[in-house]
């Protein structure tokens, strides 16, 4: 024991040894230790306005962390609360699979047919740019149902990243694969099942990362220029983007931070759902 | 020499007299940014079955472009190719159909990183529907198992060195049953002691199957130790400047590198090839 006090550098670091104790994973502890100190800052600089007198610019304004604190412990309790929840996973699931499975087959049908890329392409690079909420307007005229409208446009938040990251992927395949494989004898289905199948699967994989990060932007946003519209209230089928935005018209400003924390977290797990599943996917990726 | 050859290329007792390469006057040139630039001018050489003929020149100076003619990944202007007498190119027919019986092993080699190394190995037998999963898995396990290749089997290709990542390539090309290797300098990434066990395995395997090889390289031991005959090419356009007889006897062993008769062709070829590459230097020729 001694030995080891000899050897640890003389830096007084003595004080962490129960936090190392306590969570022995330094990224853990690190992650948590830079939370700690985000909620502090934030707790400091709401409640400005009593300790200074005058509040702090921006900061000042804000929700205090226990108002929102305690403002998310009586939302826990309302169903409404996850009924926001529930509407948005919906919209979210249905427009990201919708996404997928039209965006993934489009993608390497560009990628392994000449032809048709060079019909397709053009057209695609051309509604690229144009961002899913501009498309709202024209999806409420477009489909029938409201609900439907917003899945459109959350389908192509996701779209044109899948597709582009699967176009990136097939064309970073190196062609010398495809060279073996055809002089080994495969045919062209094996090429494109053996090869470019399981090649583009890592490009898939970033696509729908980043994708589900795109449709959680989408939806909120989708959900806050017609959630409310047909009427629905923040404890019906509104989503969190509606939810979000009926607290601020309502004056229930803790509730537009819970919102966004919720967000925050819905995001995040879809995020790491879709790592996870891809990870399991490409398991050559994981072992080099 | 042809006794010697005769003599080493025992399969088994019976003498194998396949994977006679015949190039005969082969034109070929391509397109650089819209200038025509002649990469193979009037090139003969005429390879015997079972032959280690190995390709030395500067670099760019279209050895490659011969390599890819013969395996048929690109056509020739041209002249003619036959293997074993029966017409690859040439003759109305301006590219070779890419088949199994001439397969390639390139620089970095072209394992599918996504399958393991058994499943790599078994890919041809199988697509070729040439024997069943099962056989082409005993086999593959076999031919791994010559190699020093037990136990990687499960592993997938990344997660070995590169220099088993190639032994593996080469099992992967033989068990195709070719009657010629084409190899593009698919040790150049190697370091030296590497690269020496890399060459005794080789031998080894040319020593079980008399298989043909075609071997382009850099590097000029590798071409005297390995060589029943080294050819150096001219500078751009490519065609045999001159050829040597390497009279070192079959089976070697590390040992040929310090005799005499090794340091005598090494600086008699290494003059050859130095006057080539000095004018390829001269005319700026790129890596490649």
């Amino acid at each position: 024991m001694s030995d080891i006090a000899a050897n640890a550098p003389a830096t007084g670091r003595s004080n962490s040894i129960w936090a190392r104790r306590l969570i022995p994973d330094l990224a853990t502890r690190r992650a948590l230790i830079a939370i700690t100190a985000a909620l502090l800052v934030w707790q400091v600089g709401a409640t400005s306005g009593s300790w200074l007198g005058t509040p702090l610019p921006i900061i000042g304004a804000a929700p205090a962390p226990d108002a929102v604190l305690t403002a998310w412990t009586k939302l826990l309790g309302d169903p409404g609360y996850w009924q926001s929840w529930v509407s948005s996973l919906l919209r979210v699931t249905l427009g990201f699979i919708a996404a997928t499975a039209i965006g993934a087959p489009f993608g390497l049908a560009l990628s392994s047919w000449s032809i048709f890329r060079g019909l397709a392409f053009p057209v695609f690079e051309l509604l690229r740019p144009i961002p899913p909420l501009a498309w709202v307007p024209a999806s409420i005229i477009f489909w029938p149902t409201q609900e439907l409208s917003i899945a459109f446009v959350i389908f192509l938040g996701g779209f044109y990243t899948i597709v582009l990251n699967i176009l990136g992927g097939a064309d970073a395949l190196d062609p010398r694969l495809i060279q073996s494989a055809r002089s080994m004898g495969a045919s062209r289905w094996t090429i494109f099942r053996r090869l470019i199948l399981p090649g583009v699967l890592p490009s898939l994989g970033v696509g729908m990362e980043t994708a589900i990060g795109v449709t959680w932007e989408v939806v909120v946003a989708a959900e806050m220029i017609s959630g409310g519209s047909s009427g629905a209230s923040a404890s019906s089928g509104g989503g969190l983007g509606f939810f979000i935005w009926n607290s601020y018209v309502g004056g229930a400003y803790p509730n537009i931070v819970v919102g966004m924390i919720s967000i925050g977290f819905a995001g995040y797990f879809s995020s790491a759902l879709a790592r996870w599943a891809m990870g399991r996917a490409t398991p050559w990726l994981k072992r080099t | 020499m042809n006794a010697q050859l005769r003599q080493t290329v025992q399969r088994g007792g019976q003498t194998s007299l396949r994977g006679a390469i015949e190039i005969v006057d082969v034109v070929k040139s391509y397109d650089q940014g819209g200038a025509s630039v002649q990469a193979v001018d009037h090139c003969s050489l005429s390879i015997p079955a079972g032959e280690i003929c190995m390709i030395v020149g500067p670099s760019g100076c279209g050895k490659t472009t011969l390599l890819n003619a013969i395996a048929g990944f690109h056509g020739i202007d041209g002249g003619a190719i036959t293997l074993d007498g029966r017409t690859l190119c040439g003759q109305g027919r301006p590219k070779a159909e890419i088949g199994a019986d001439r397969i390639v092993v390139f620089q970095n080699g072209a394992l599918f990183p996504w399958k393991t190394n058994l499943d790599n190995v078994a890919f041809g037998p199988i697509v070729q529907k040439r024997l069943t999963k099962a056989e082409a898995y005993e086999k593959a396990r076999e031919l791994m198992a010559e190699a020093g290749l037990s136990g990687h089997e499960r592993a997938y290709p990344g997660e070995l060195s590169s220099g088993l990542q190639r032994r593996v390539e080469i099992v992967r090309a033989l068990m195709n049953d070719p009657a010629v290797l084409l190899l593009d300098e698919p040790y150049r990434a190697l370091d030296a002691l590497t690269k020496s066990v890399m060459h005794e395995a080789l031998l080894e395997t040319y020593y079980r199957t008399g298989v043909t090889i075609f071997f382009i390289t850099h590097d000029l031991e590798e071409a005297i130790f390995l060589g029943h005959r080294v050819v150096a090419m001219t500078s751009r356009p490519c065609r045999p400047k001159r050829i040597f007889e390497i009279d070192i006897p079959h089976p070697r062993s590390y040992d040929a590198l310090t005799s005499t008769r090794f340091r005598e062709l090494a600086a008699e070829i290494s003059a050859c090839v130095d006057e080539e590459a000095i004018k390829s230097f001269a005319l700026g020729e790129r890596e490649g």
